[in-house]
């Protein structure tokens, strides 16, 4: 199974195993990455899964859809990585991910 | 202060699960009137899934959060429940035995036997922006929320936010601000494409400024706002004097008052008896994600369970006189009735 790294912005590294299809917010979840708050379940609607996905993955991963952008005017301390979470599906590609989570999601 | 109102019981949410219990509680000829924090009827269905599938609903394999709000609505409509909208239940008050007077924070009073909590995740409460020392400045020149639009007469208003709260409250008080600046992360709405003409033209136009970026840092004193700095996707920051801010950043769960009403609690979870979903308070009911037990499953289907077996309850002291026998919609004439279908 794909590894994934979230480190929370206190700096607690948390290296796991990713189930393949699975979202990077529901690996966060099932392995206590507690900055990742996900409201909506994974529904888009919220925009408390934010995280800052690393520079050198960033092209793998891609940008927001349109739809996942504008759930991104709701969260705080935007970046040009920001990406929420539950839009991020693992695949075998994204093994070794590394993101990382912000301070605030909302709440 | 309005006058009291009387009614057999406040349902606290209208949400999927306290829109059944009005099925439920109707069909034992117990009235119900609901508060919502939100102006409209649905809770999370309608404020975080309008548009997404639901497909654990028995007998229904798919149906949107909004289409399963407006289905209940339909289902209910026989027993005439009366809503509250934009109000949030603040006190709960024991006055008999057992008779209740809750009160809302628009000082709104009601009389009931039961009070039923279906709150969900708690109170749906404006997401506040994480800048430092924003505090002192809440309610006195950062708000939330627009209640008086005279109070913003004259003022040079910052609104902080892309969507149609932004954007609305931008058109509306662009006409009595002295000044209102309009602030985005990027150059891009998702409110209403006329809104957002609207808002181009009175740019265009010199009536008022647009800037893109995030506010960063707040100046003032006392509470009272002068000015903020914005800083740019490049990092440069630019200072705008403003007297008022009004970011706009949705909502998120809070669990708000609940905590301050003396019921047992479990991790922000209210405790029930799990054959009646009665909390330690009698008379005080709670159904759906906002209660706990043994093996709970924060499930609409696990809620419209709890609020059948609440109504049974209920009824023993909304009519503590009469028997109750149990009836199918069915086969029932008496139900049917009710329903208005025979």
């Amino acid at each position: 199974m794909p590894n994934v790294t979230f480190i929370e912005h206190d700096g607690t590294v948390h290296t796991v195993e990713a189930e393949l299809g699975a979202t990077v917010m529901e690996t966060a979840l099932k392995n206590d990455v507690s900055s990742i708050v996900a409201e909506c379940g994974g529904g888009c609607t919220c925009a408390t899964c934010m995280v800052y996905v690393d520079d050198a993955w960033m092209a793998l991963v891609g940008p927001p859809s349109a739809d996942e952008e504008y759930q991104l005017d709701s969260a705080f301390e935007v970046k040009p990585t920001s990406r929420l979470s539950c839009q991020i599906k693992i695949t075998e590609a994204l093994d070794g991910l590394i993101v990382r989570t912000p301070a605030y999601q909302g709440r | 202060m309005s006058d009291t109102i009387k009614t057999d019981v406040l349902i606290i949410g209208a949400g999927p699960v306290g829109l059944f219990a009005v099925f439920e509680l109707g069909l034992l000829d117990i009235k119900a009137h609901l508060v919502d924090i939100l102006d409209k009827v649905g809770g999370q269905c309608a404020e975080l899934y309008p548009e997404k599938p639901i497909y654990d609903i028995p007998g229904i394999p798919l149906i949107t959060g909004h289409g399963l709000s407006e289905a209940l609505m339909e289902q209910i409509k026989p027993f005439h429940p009366t809503f509250h909208l934009g109000e949030m239940v603040t006190t709960i008050e024991k006055i008999g035995d057992p008779l209740f007077l809750v009160t809302t924070d628009t000082g709104k009073t009601f009389e009931c036997k039961s009070v039923v909590i279906a709150a969900g995740g708690g109170s749906f409460q404006p997401k506040r922006p994480p800048i430092a020392g924003i505090e002192p400045y809440e309610d006195k020149s950062v708000f939330y929320a627009v209640r008086r639009m005279e109070n913003f007469r004259g003022k040079d208003i910052m609104i902080v936010g892309g969507g149609d709260s932004a954007l609305d409250w931008t058109l509306n008080l662009q006409p009595i601000a002295k000044r209102l600046t309009l602030v985005h992360r990027r150059d891009d709405f998702r409110g209403a494409p006329d809104s957002v003409n609207k808002m181009r033209a009175l740019v265009a136009a010199g009536s008022m400024d647009l800037r893109i970026g995030q506010v960063s840092e707040l100046e003032g004193a006392d509470g009272q706002l002068a000015a903020a700095s914005i800083k740019d996707k490049d990092g440069a920051v630019t200072r705008v004097a403003c007297d008022a801010m009004l970011p706009f950043f949705g909502l998120t769960m809070k669990l708000g008052p609940v905590a301050g009403w003396s019921l047992e609690m479990d991790d922000e979870l209210v405790k029930v008896d799990v054959s009646t979903f009665e909390t330690n308070r009698p008379g005080i009911f709670a159904i759906g994600d906002i209660n706990t037990y043994p093996g709970k499953l924060k499930l609409i289907l696990s809620g419209f369970h709890e609020g059948a077996l609440m109504a049974q309850k209920v009824h023993h002291y909304v009519y503590p006189e009469k028997r109750l026998v149990f009836q199918y919609t069915t086969s029932s004439t008496s139900l049917q009735k009710k329903l208005g279908v025979v």
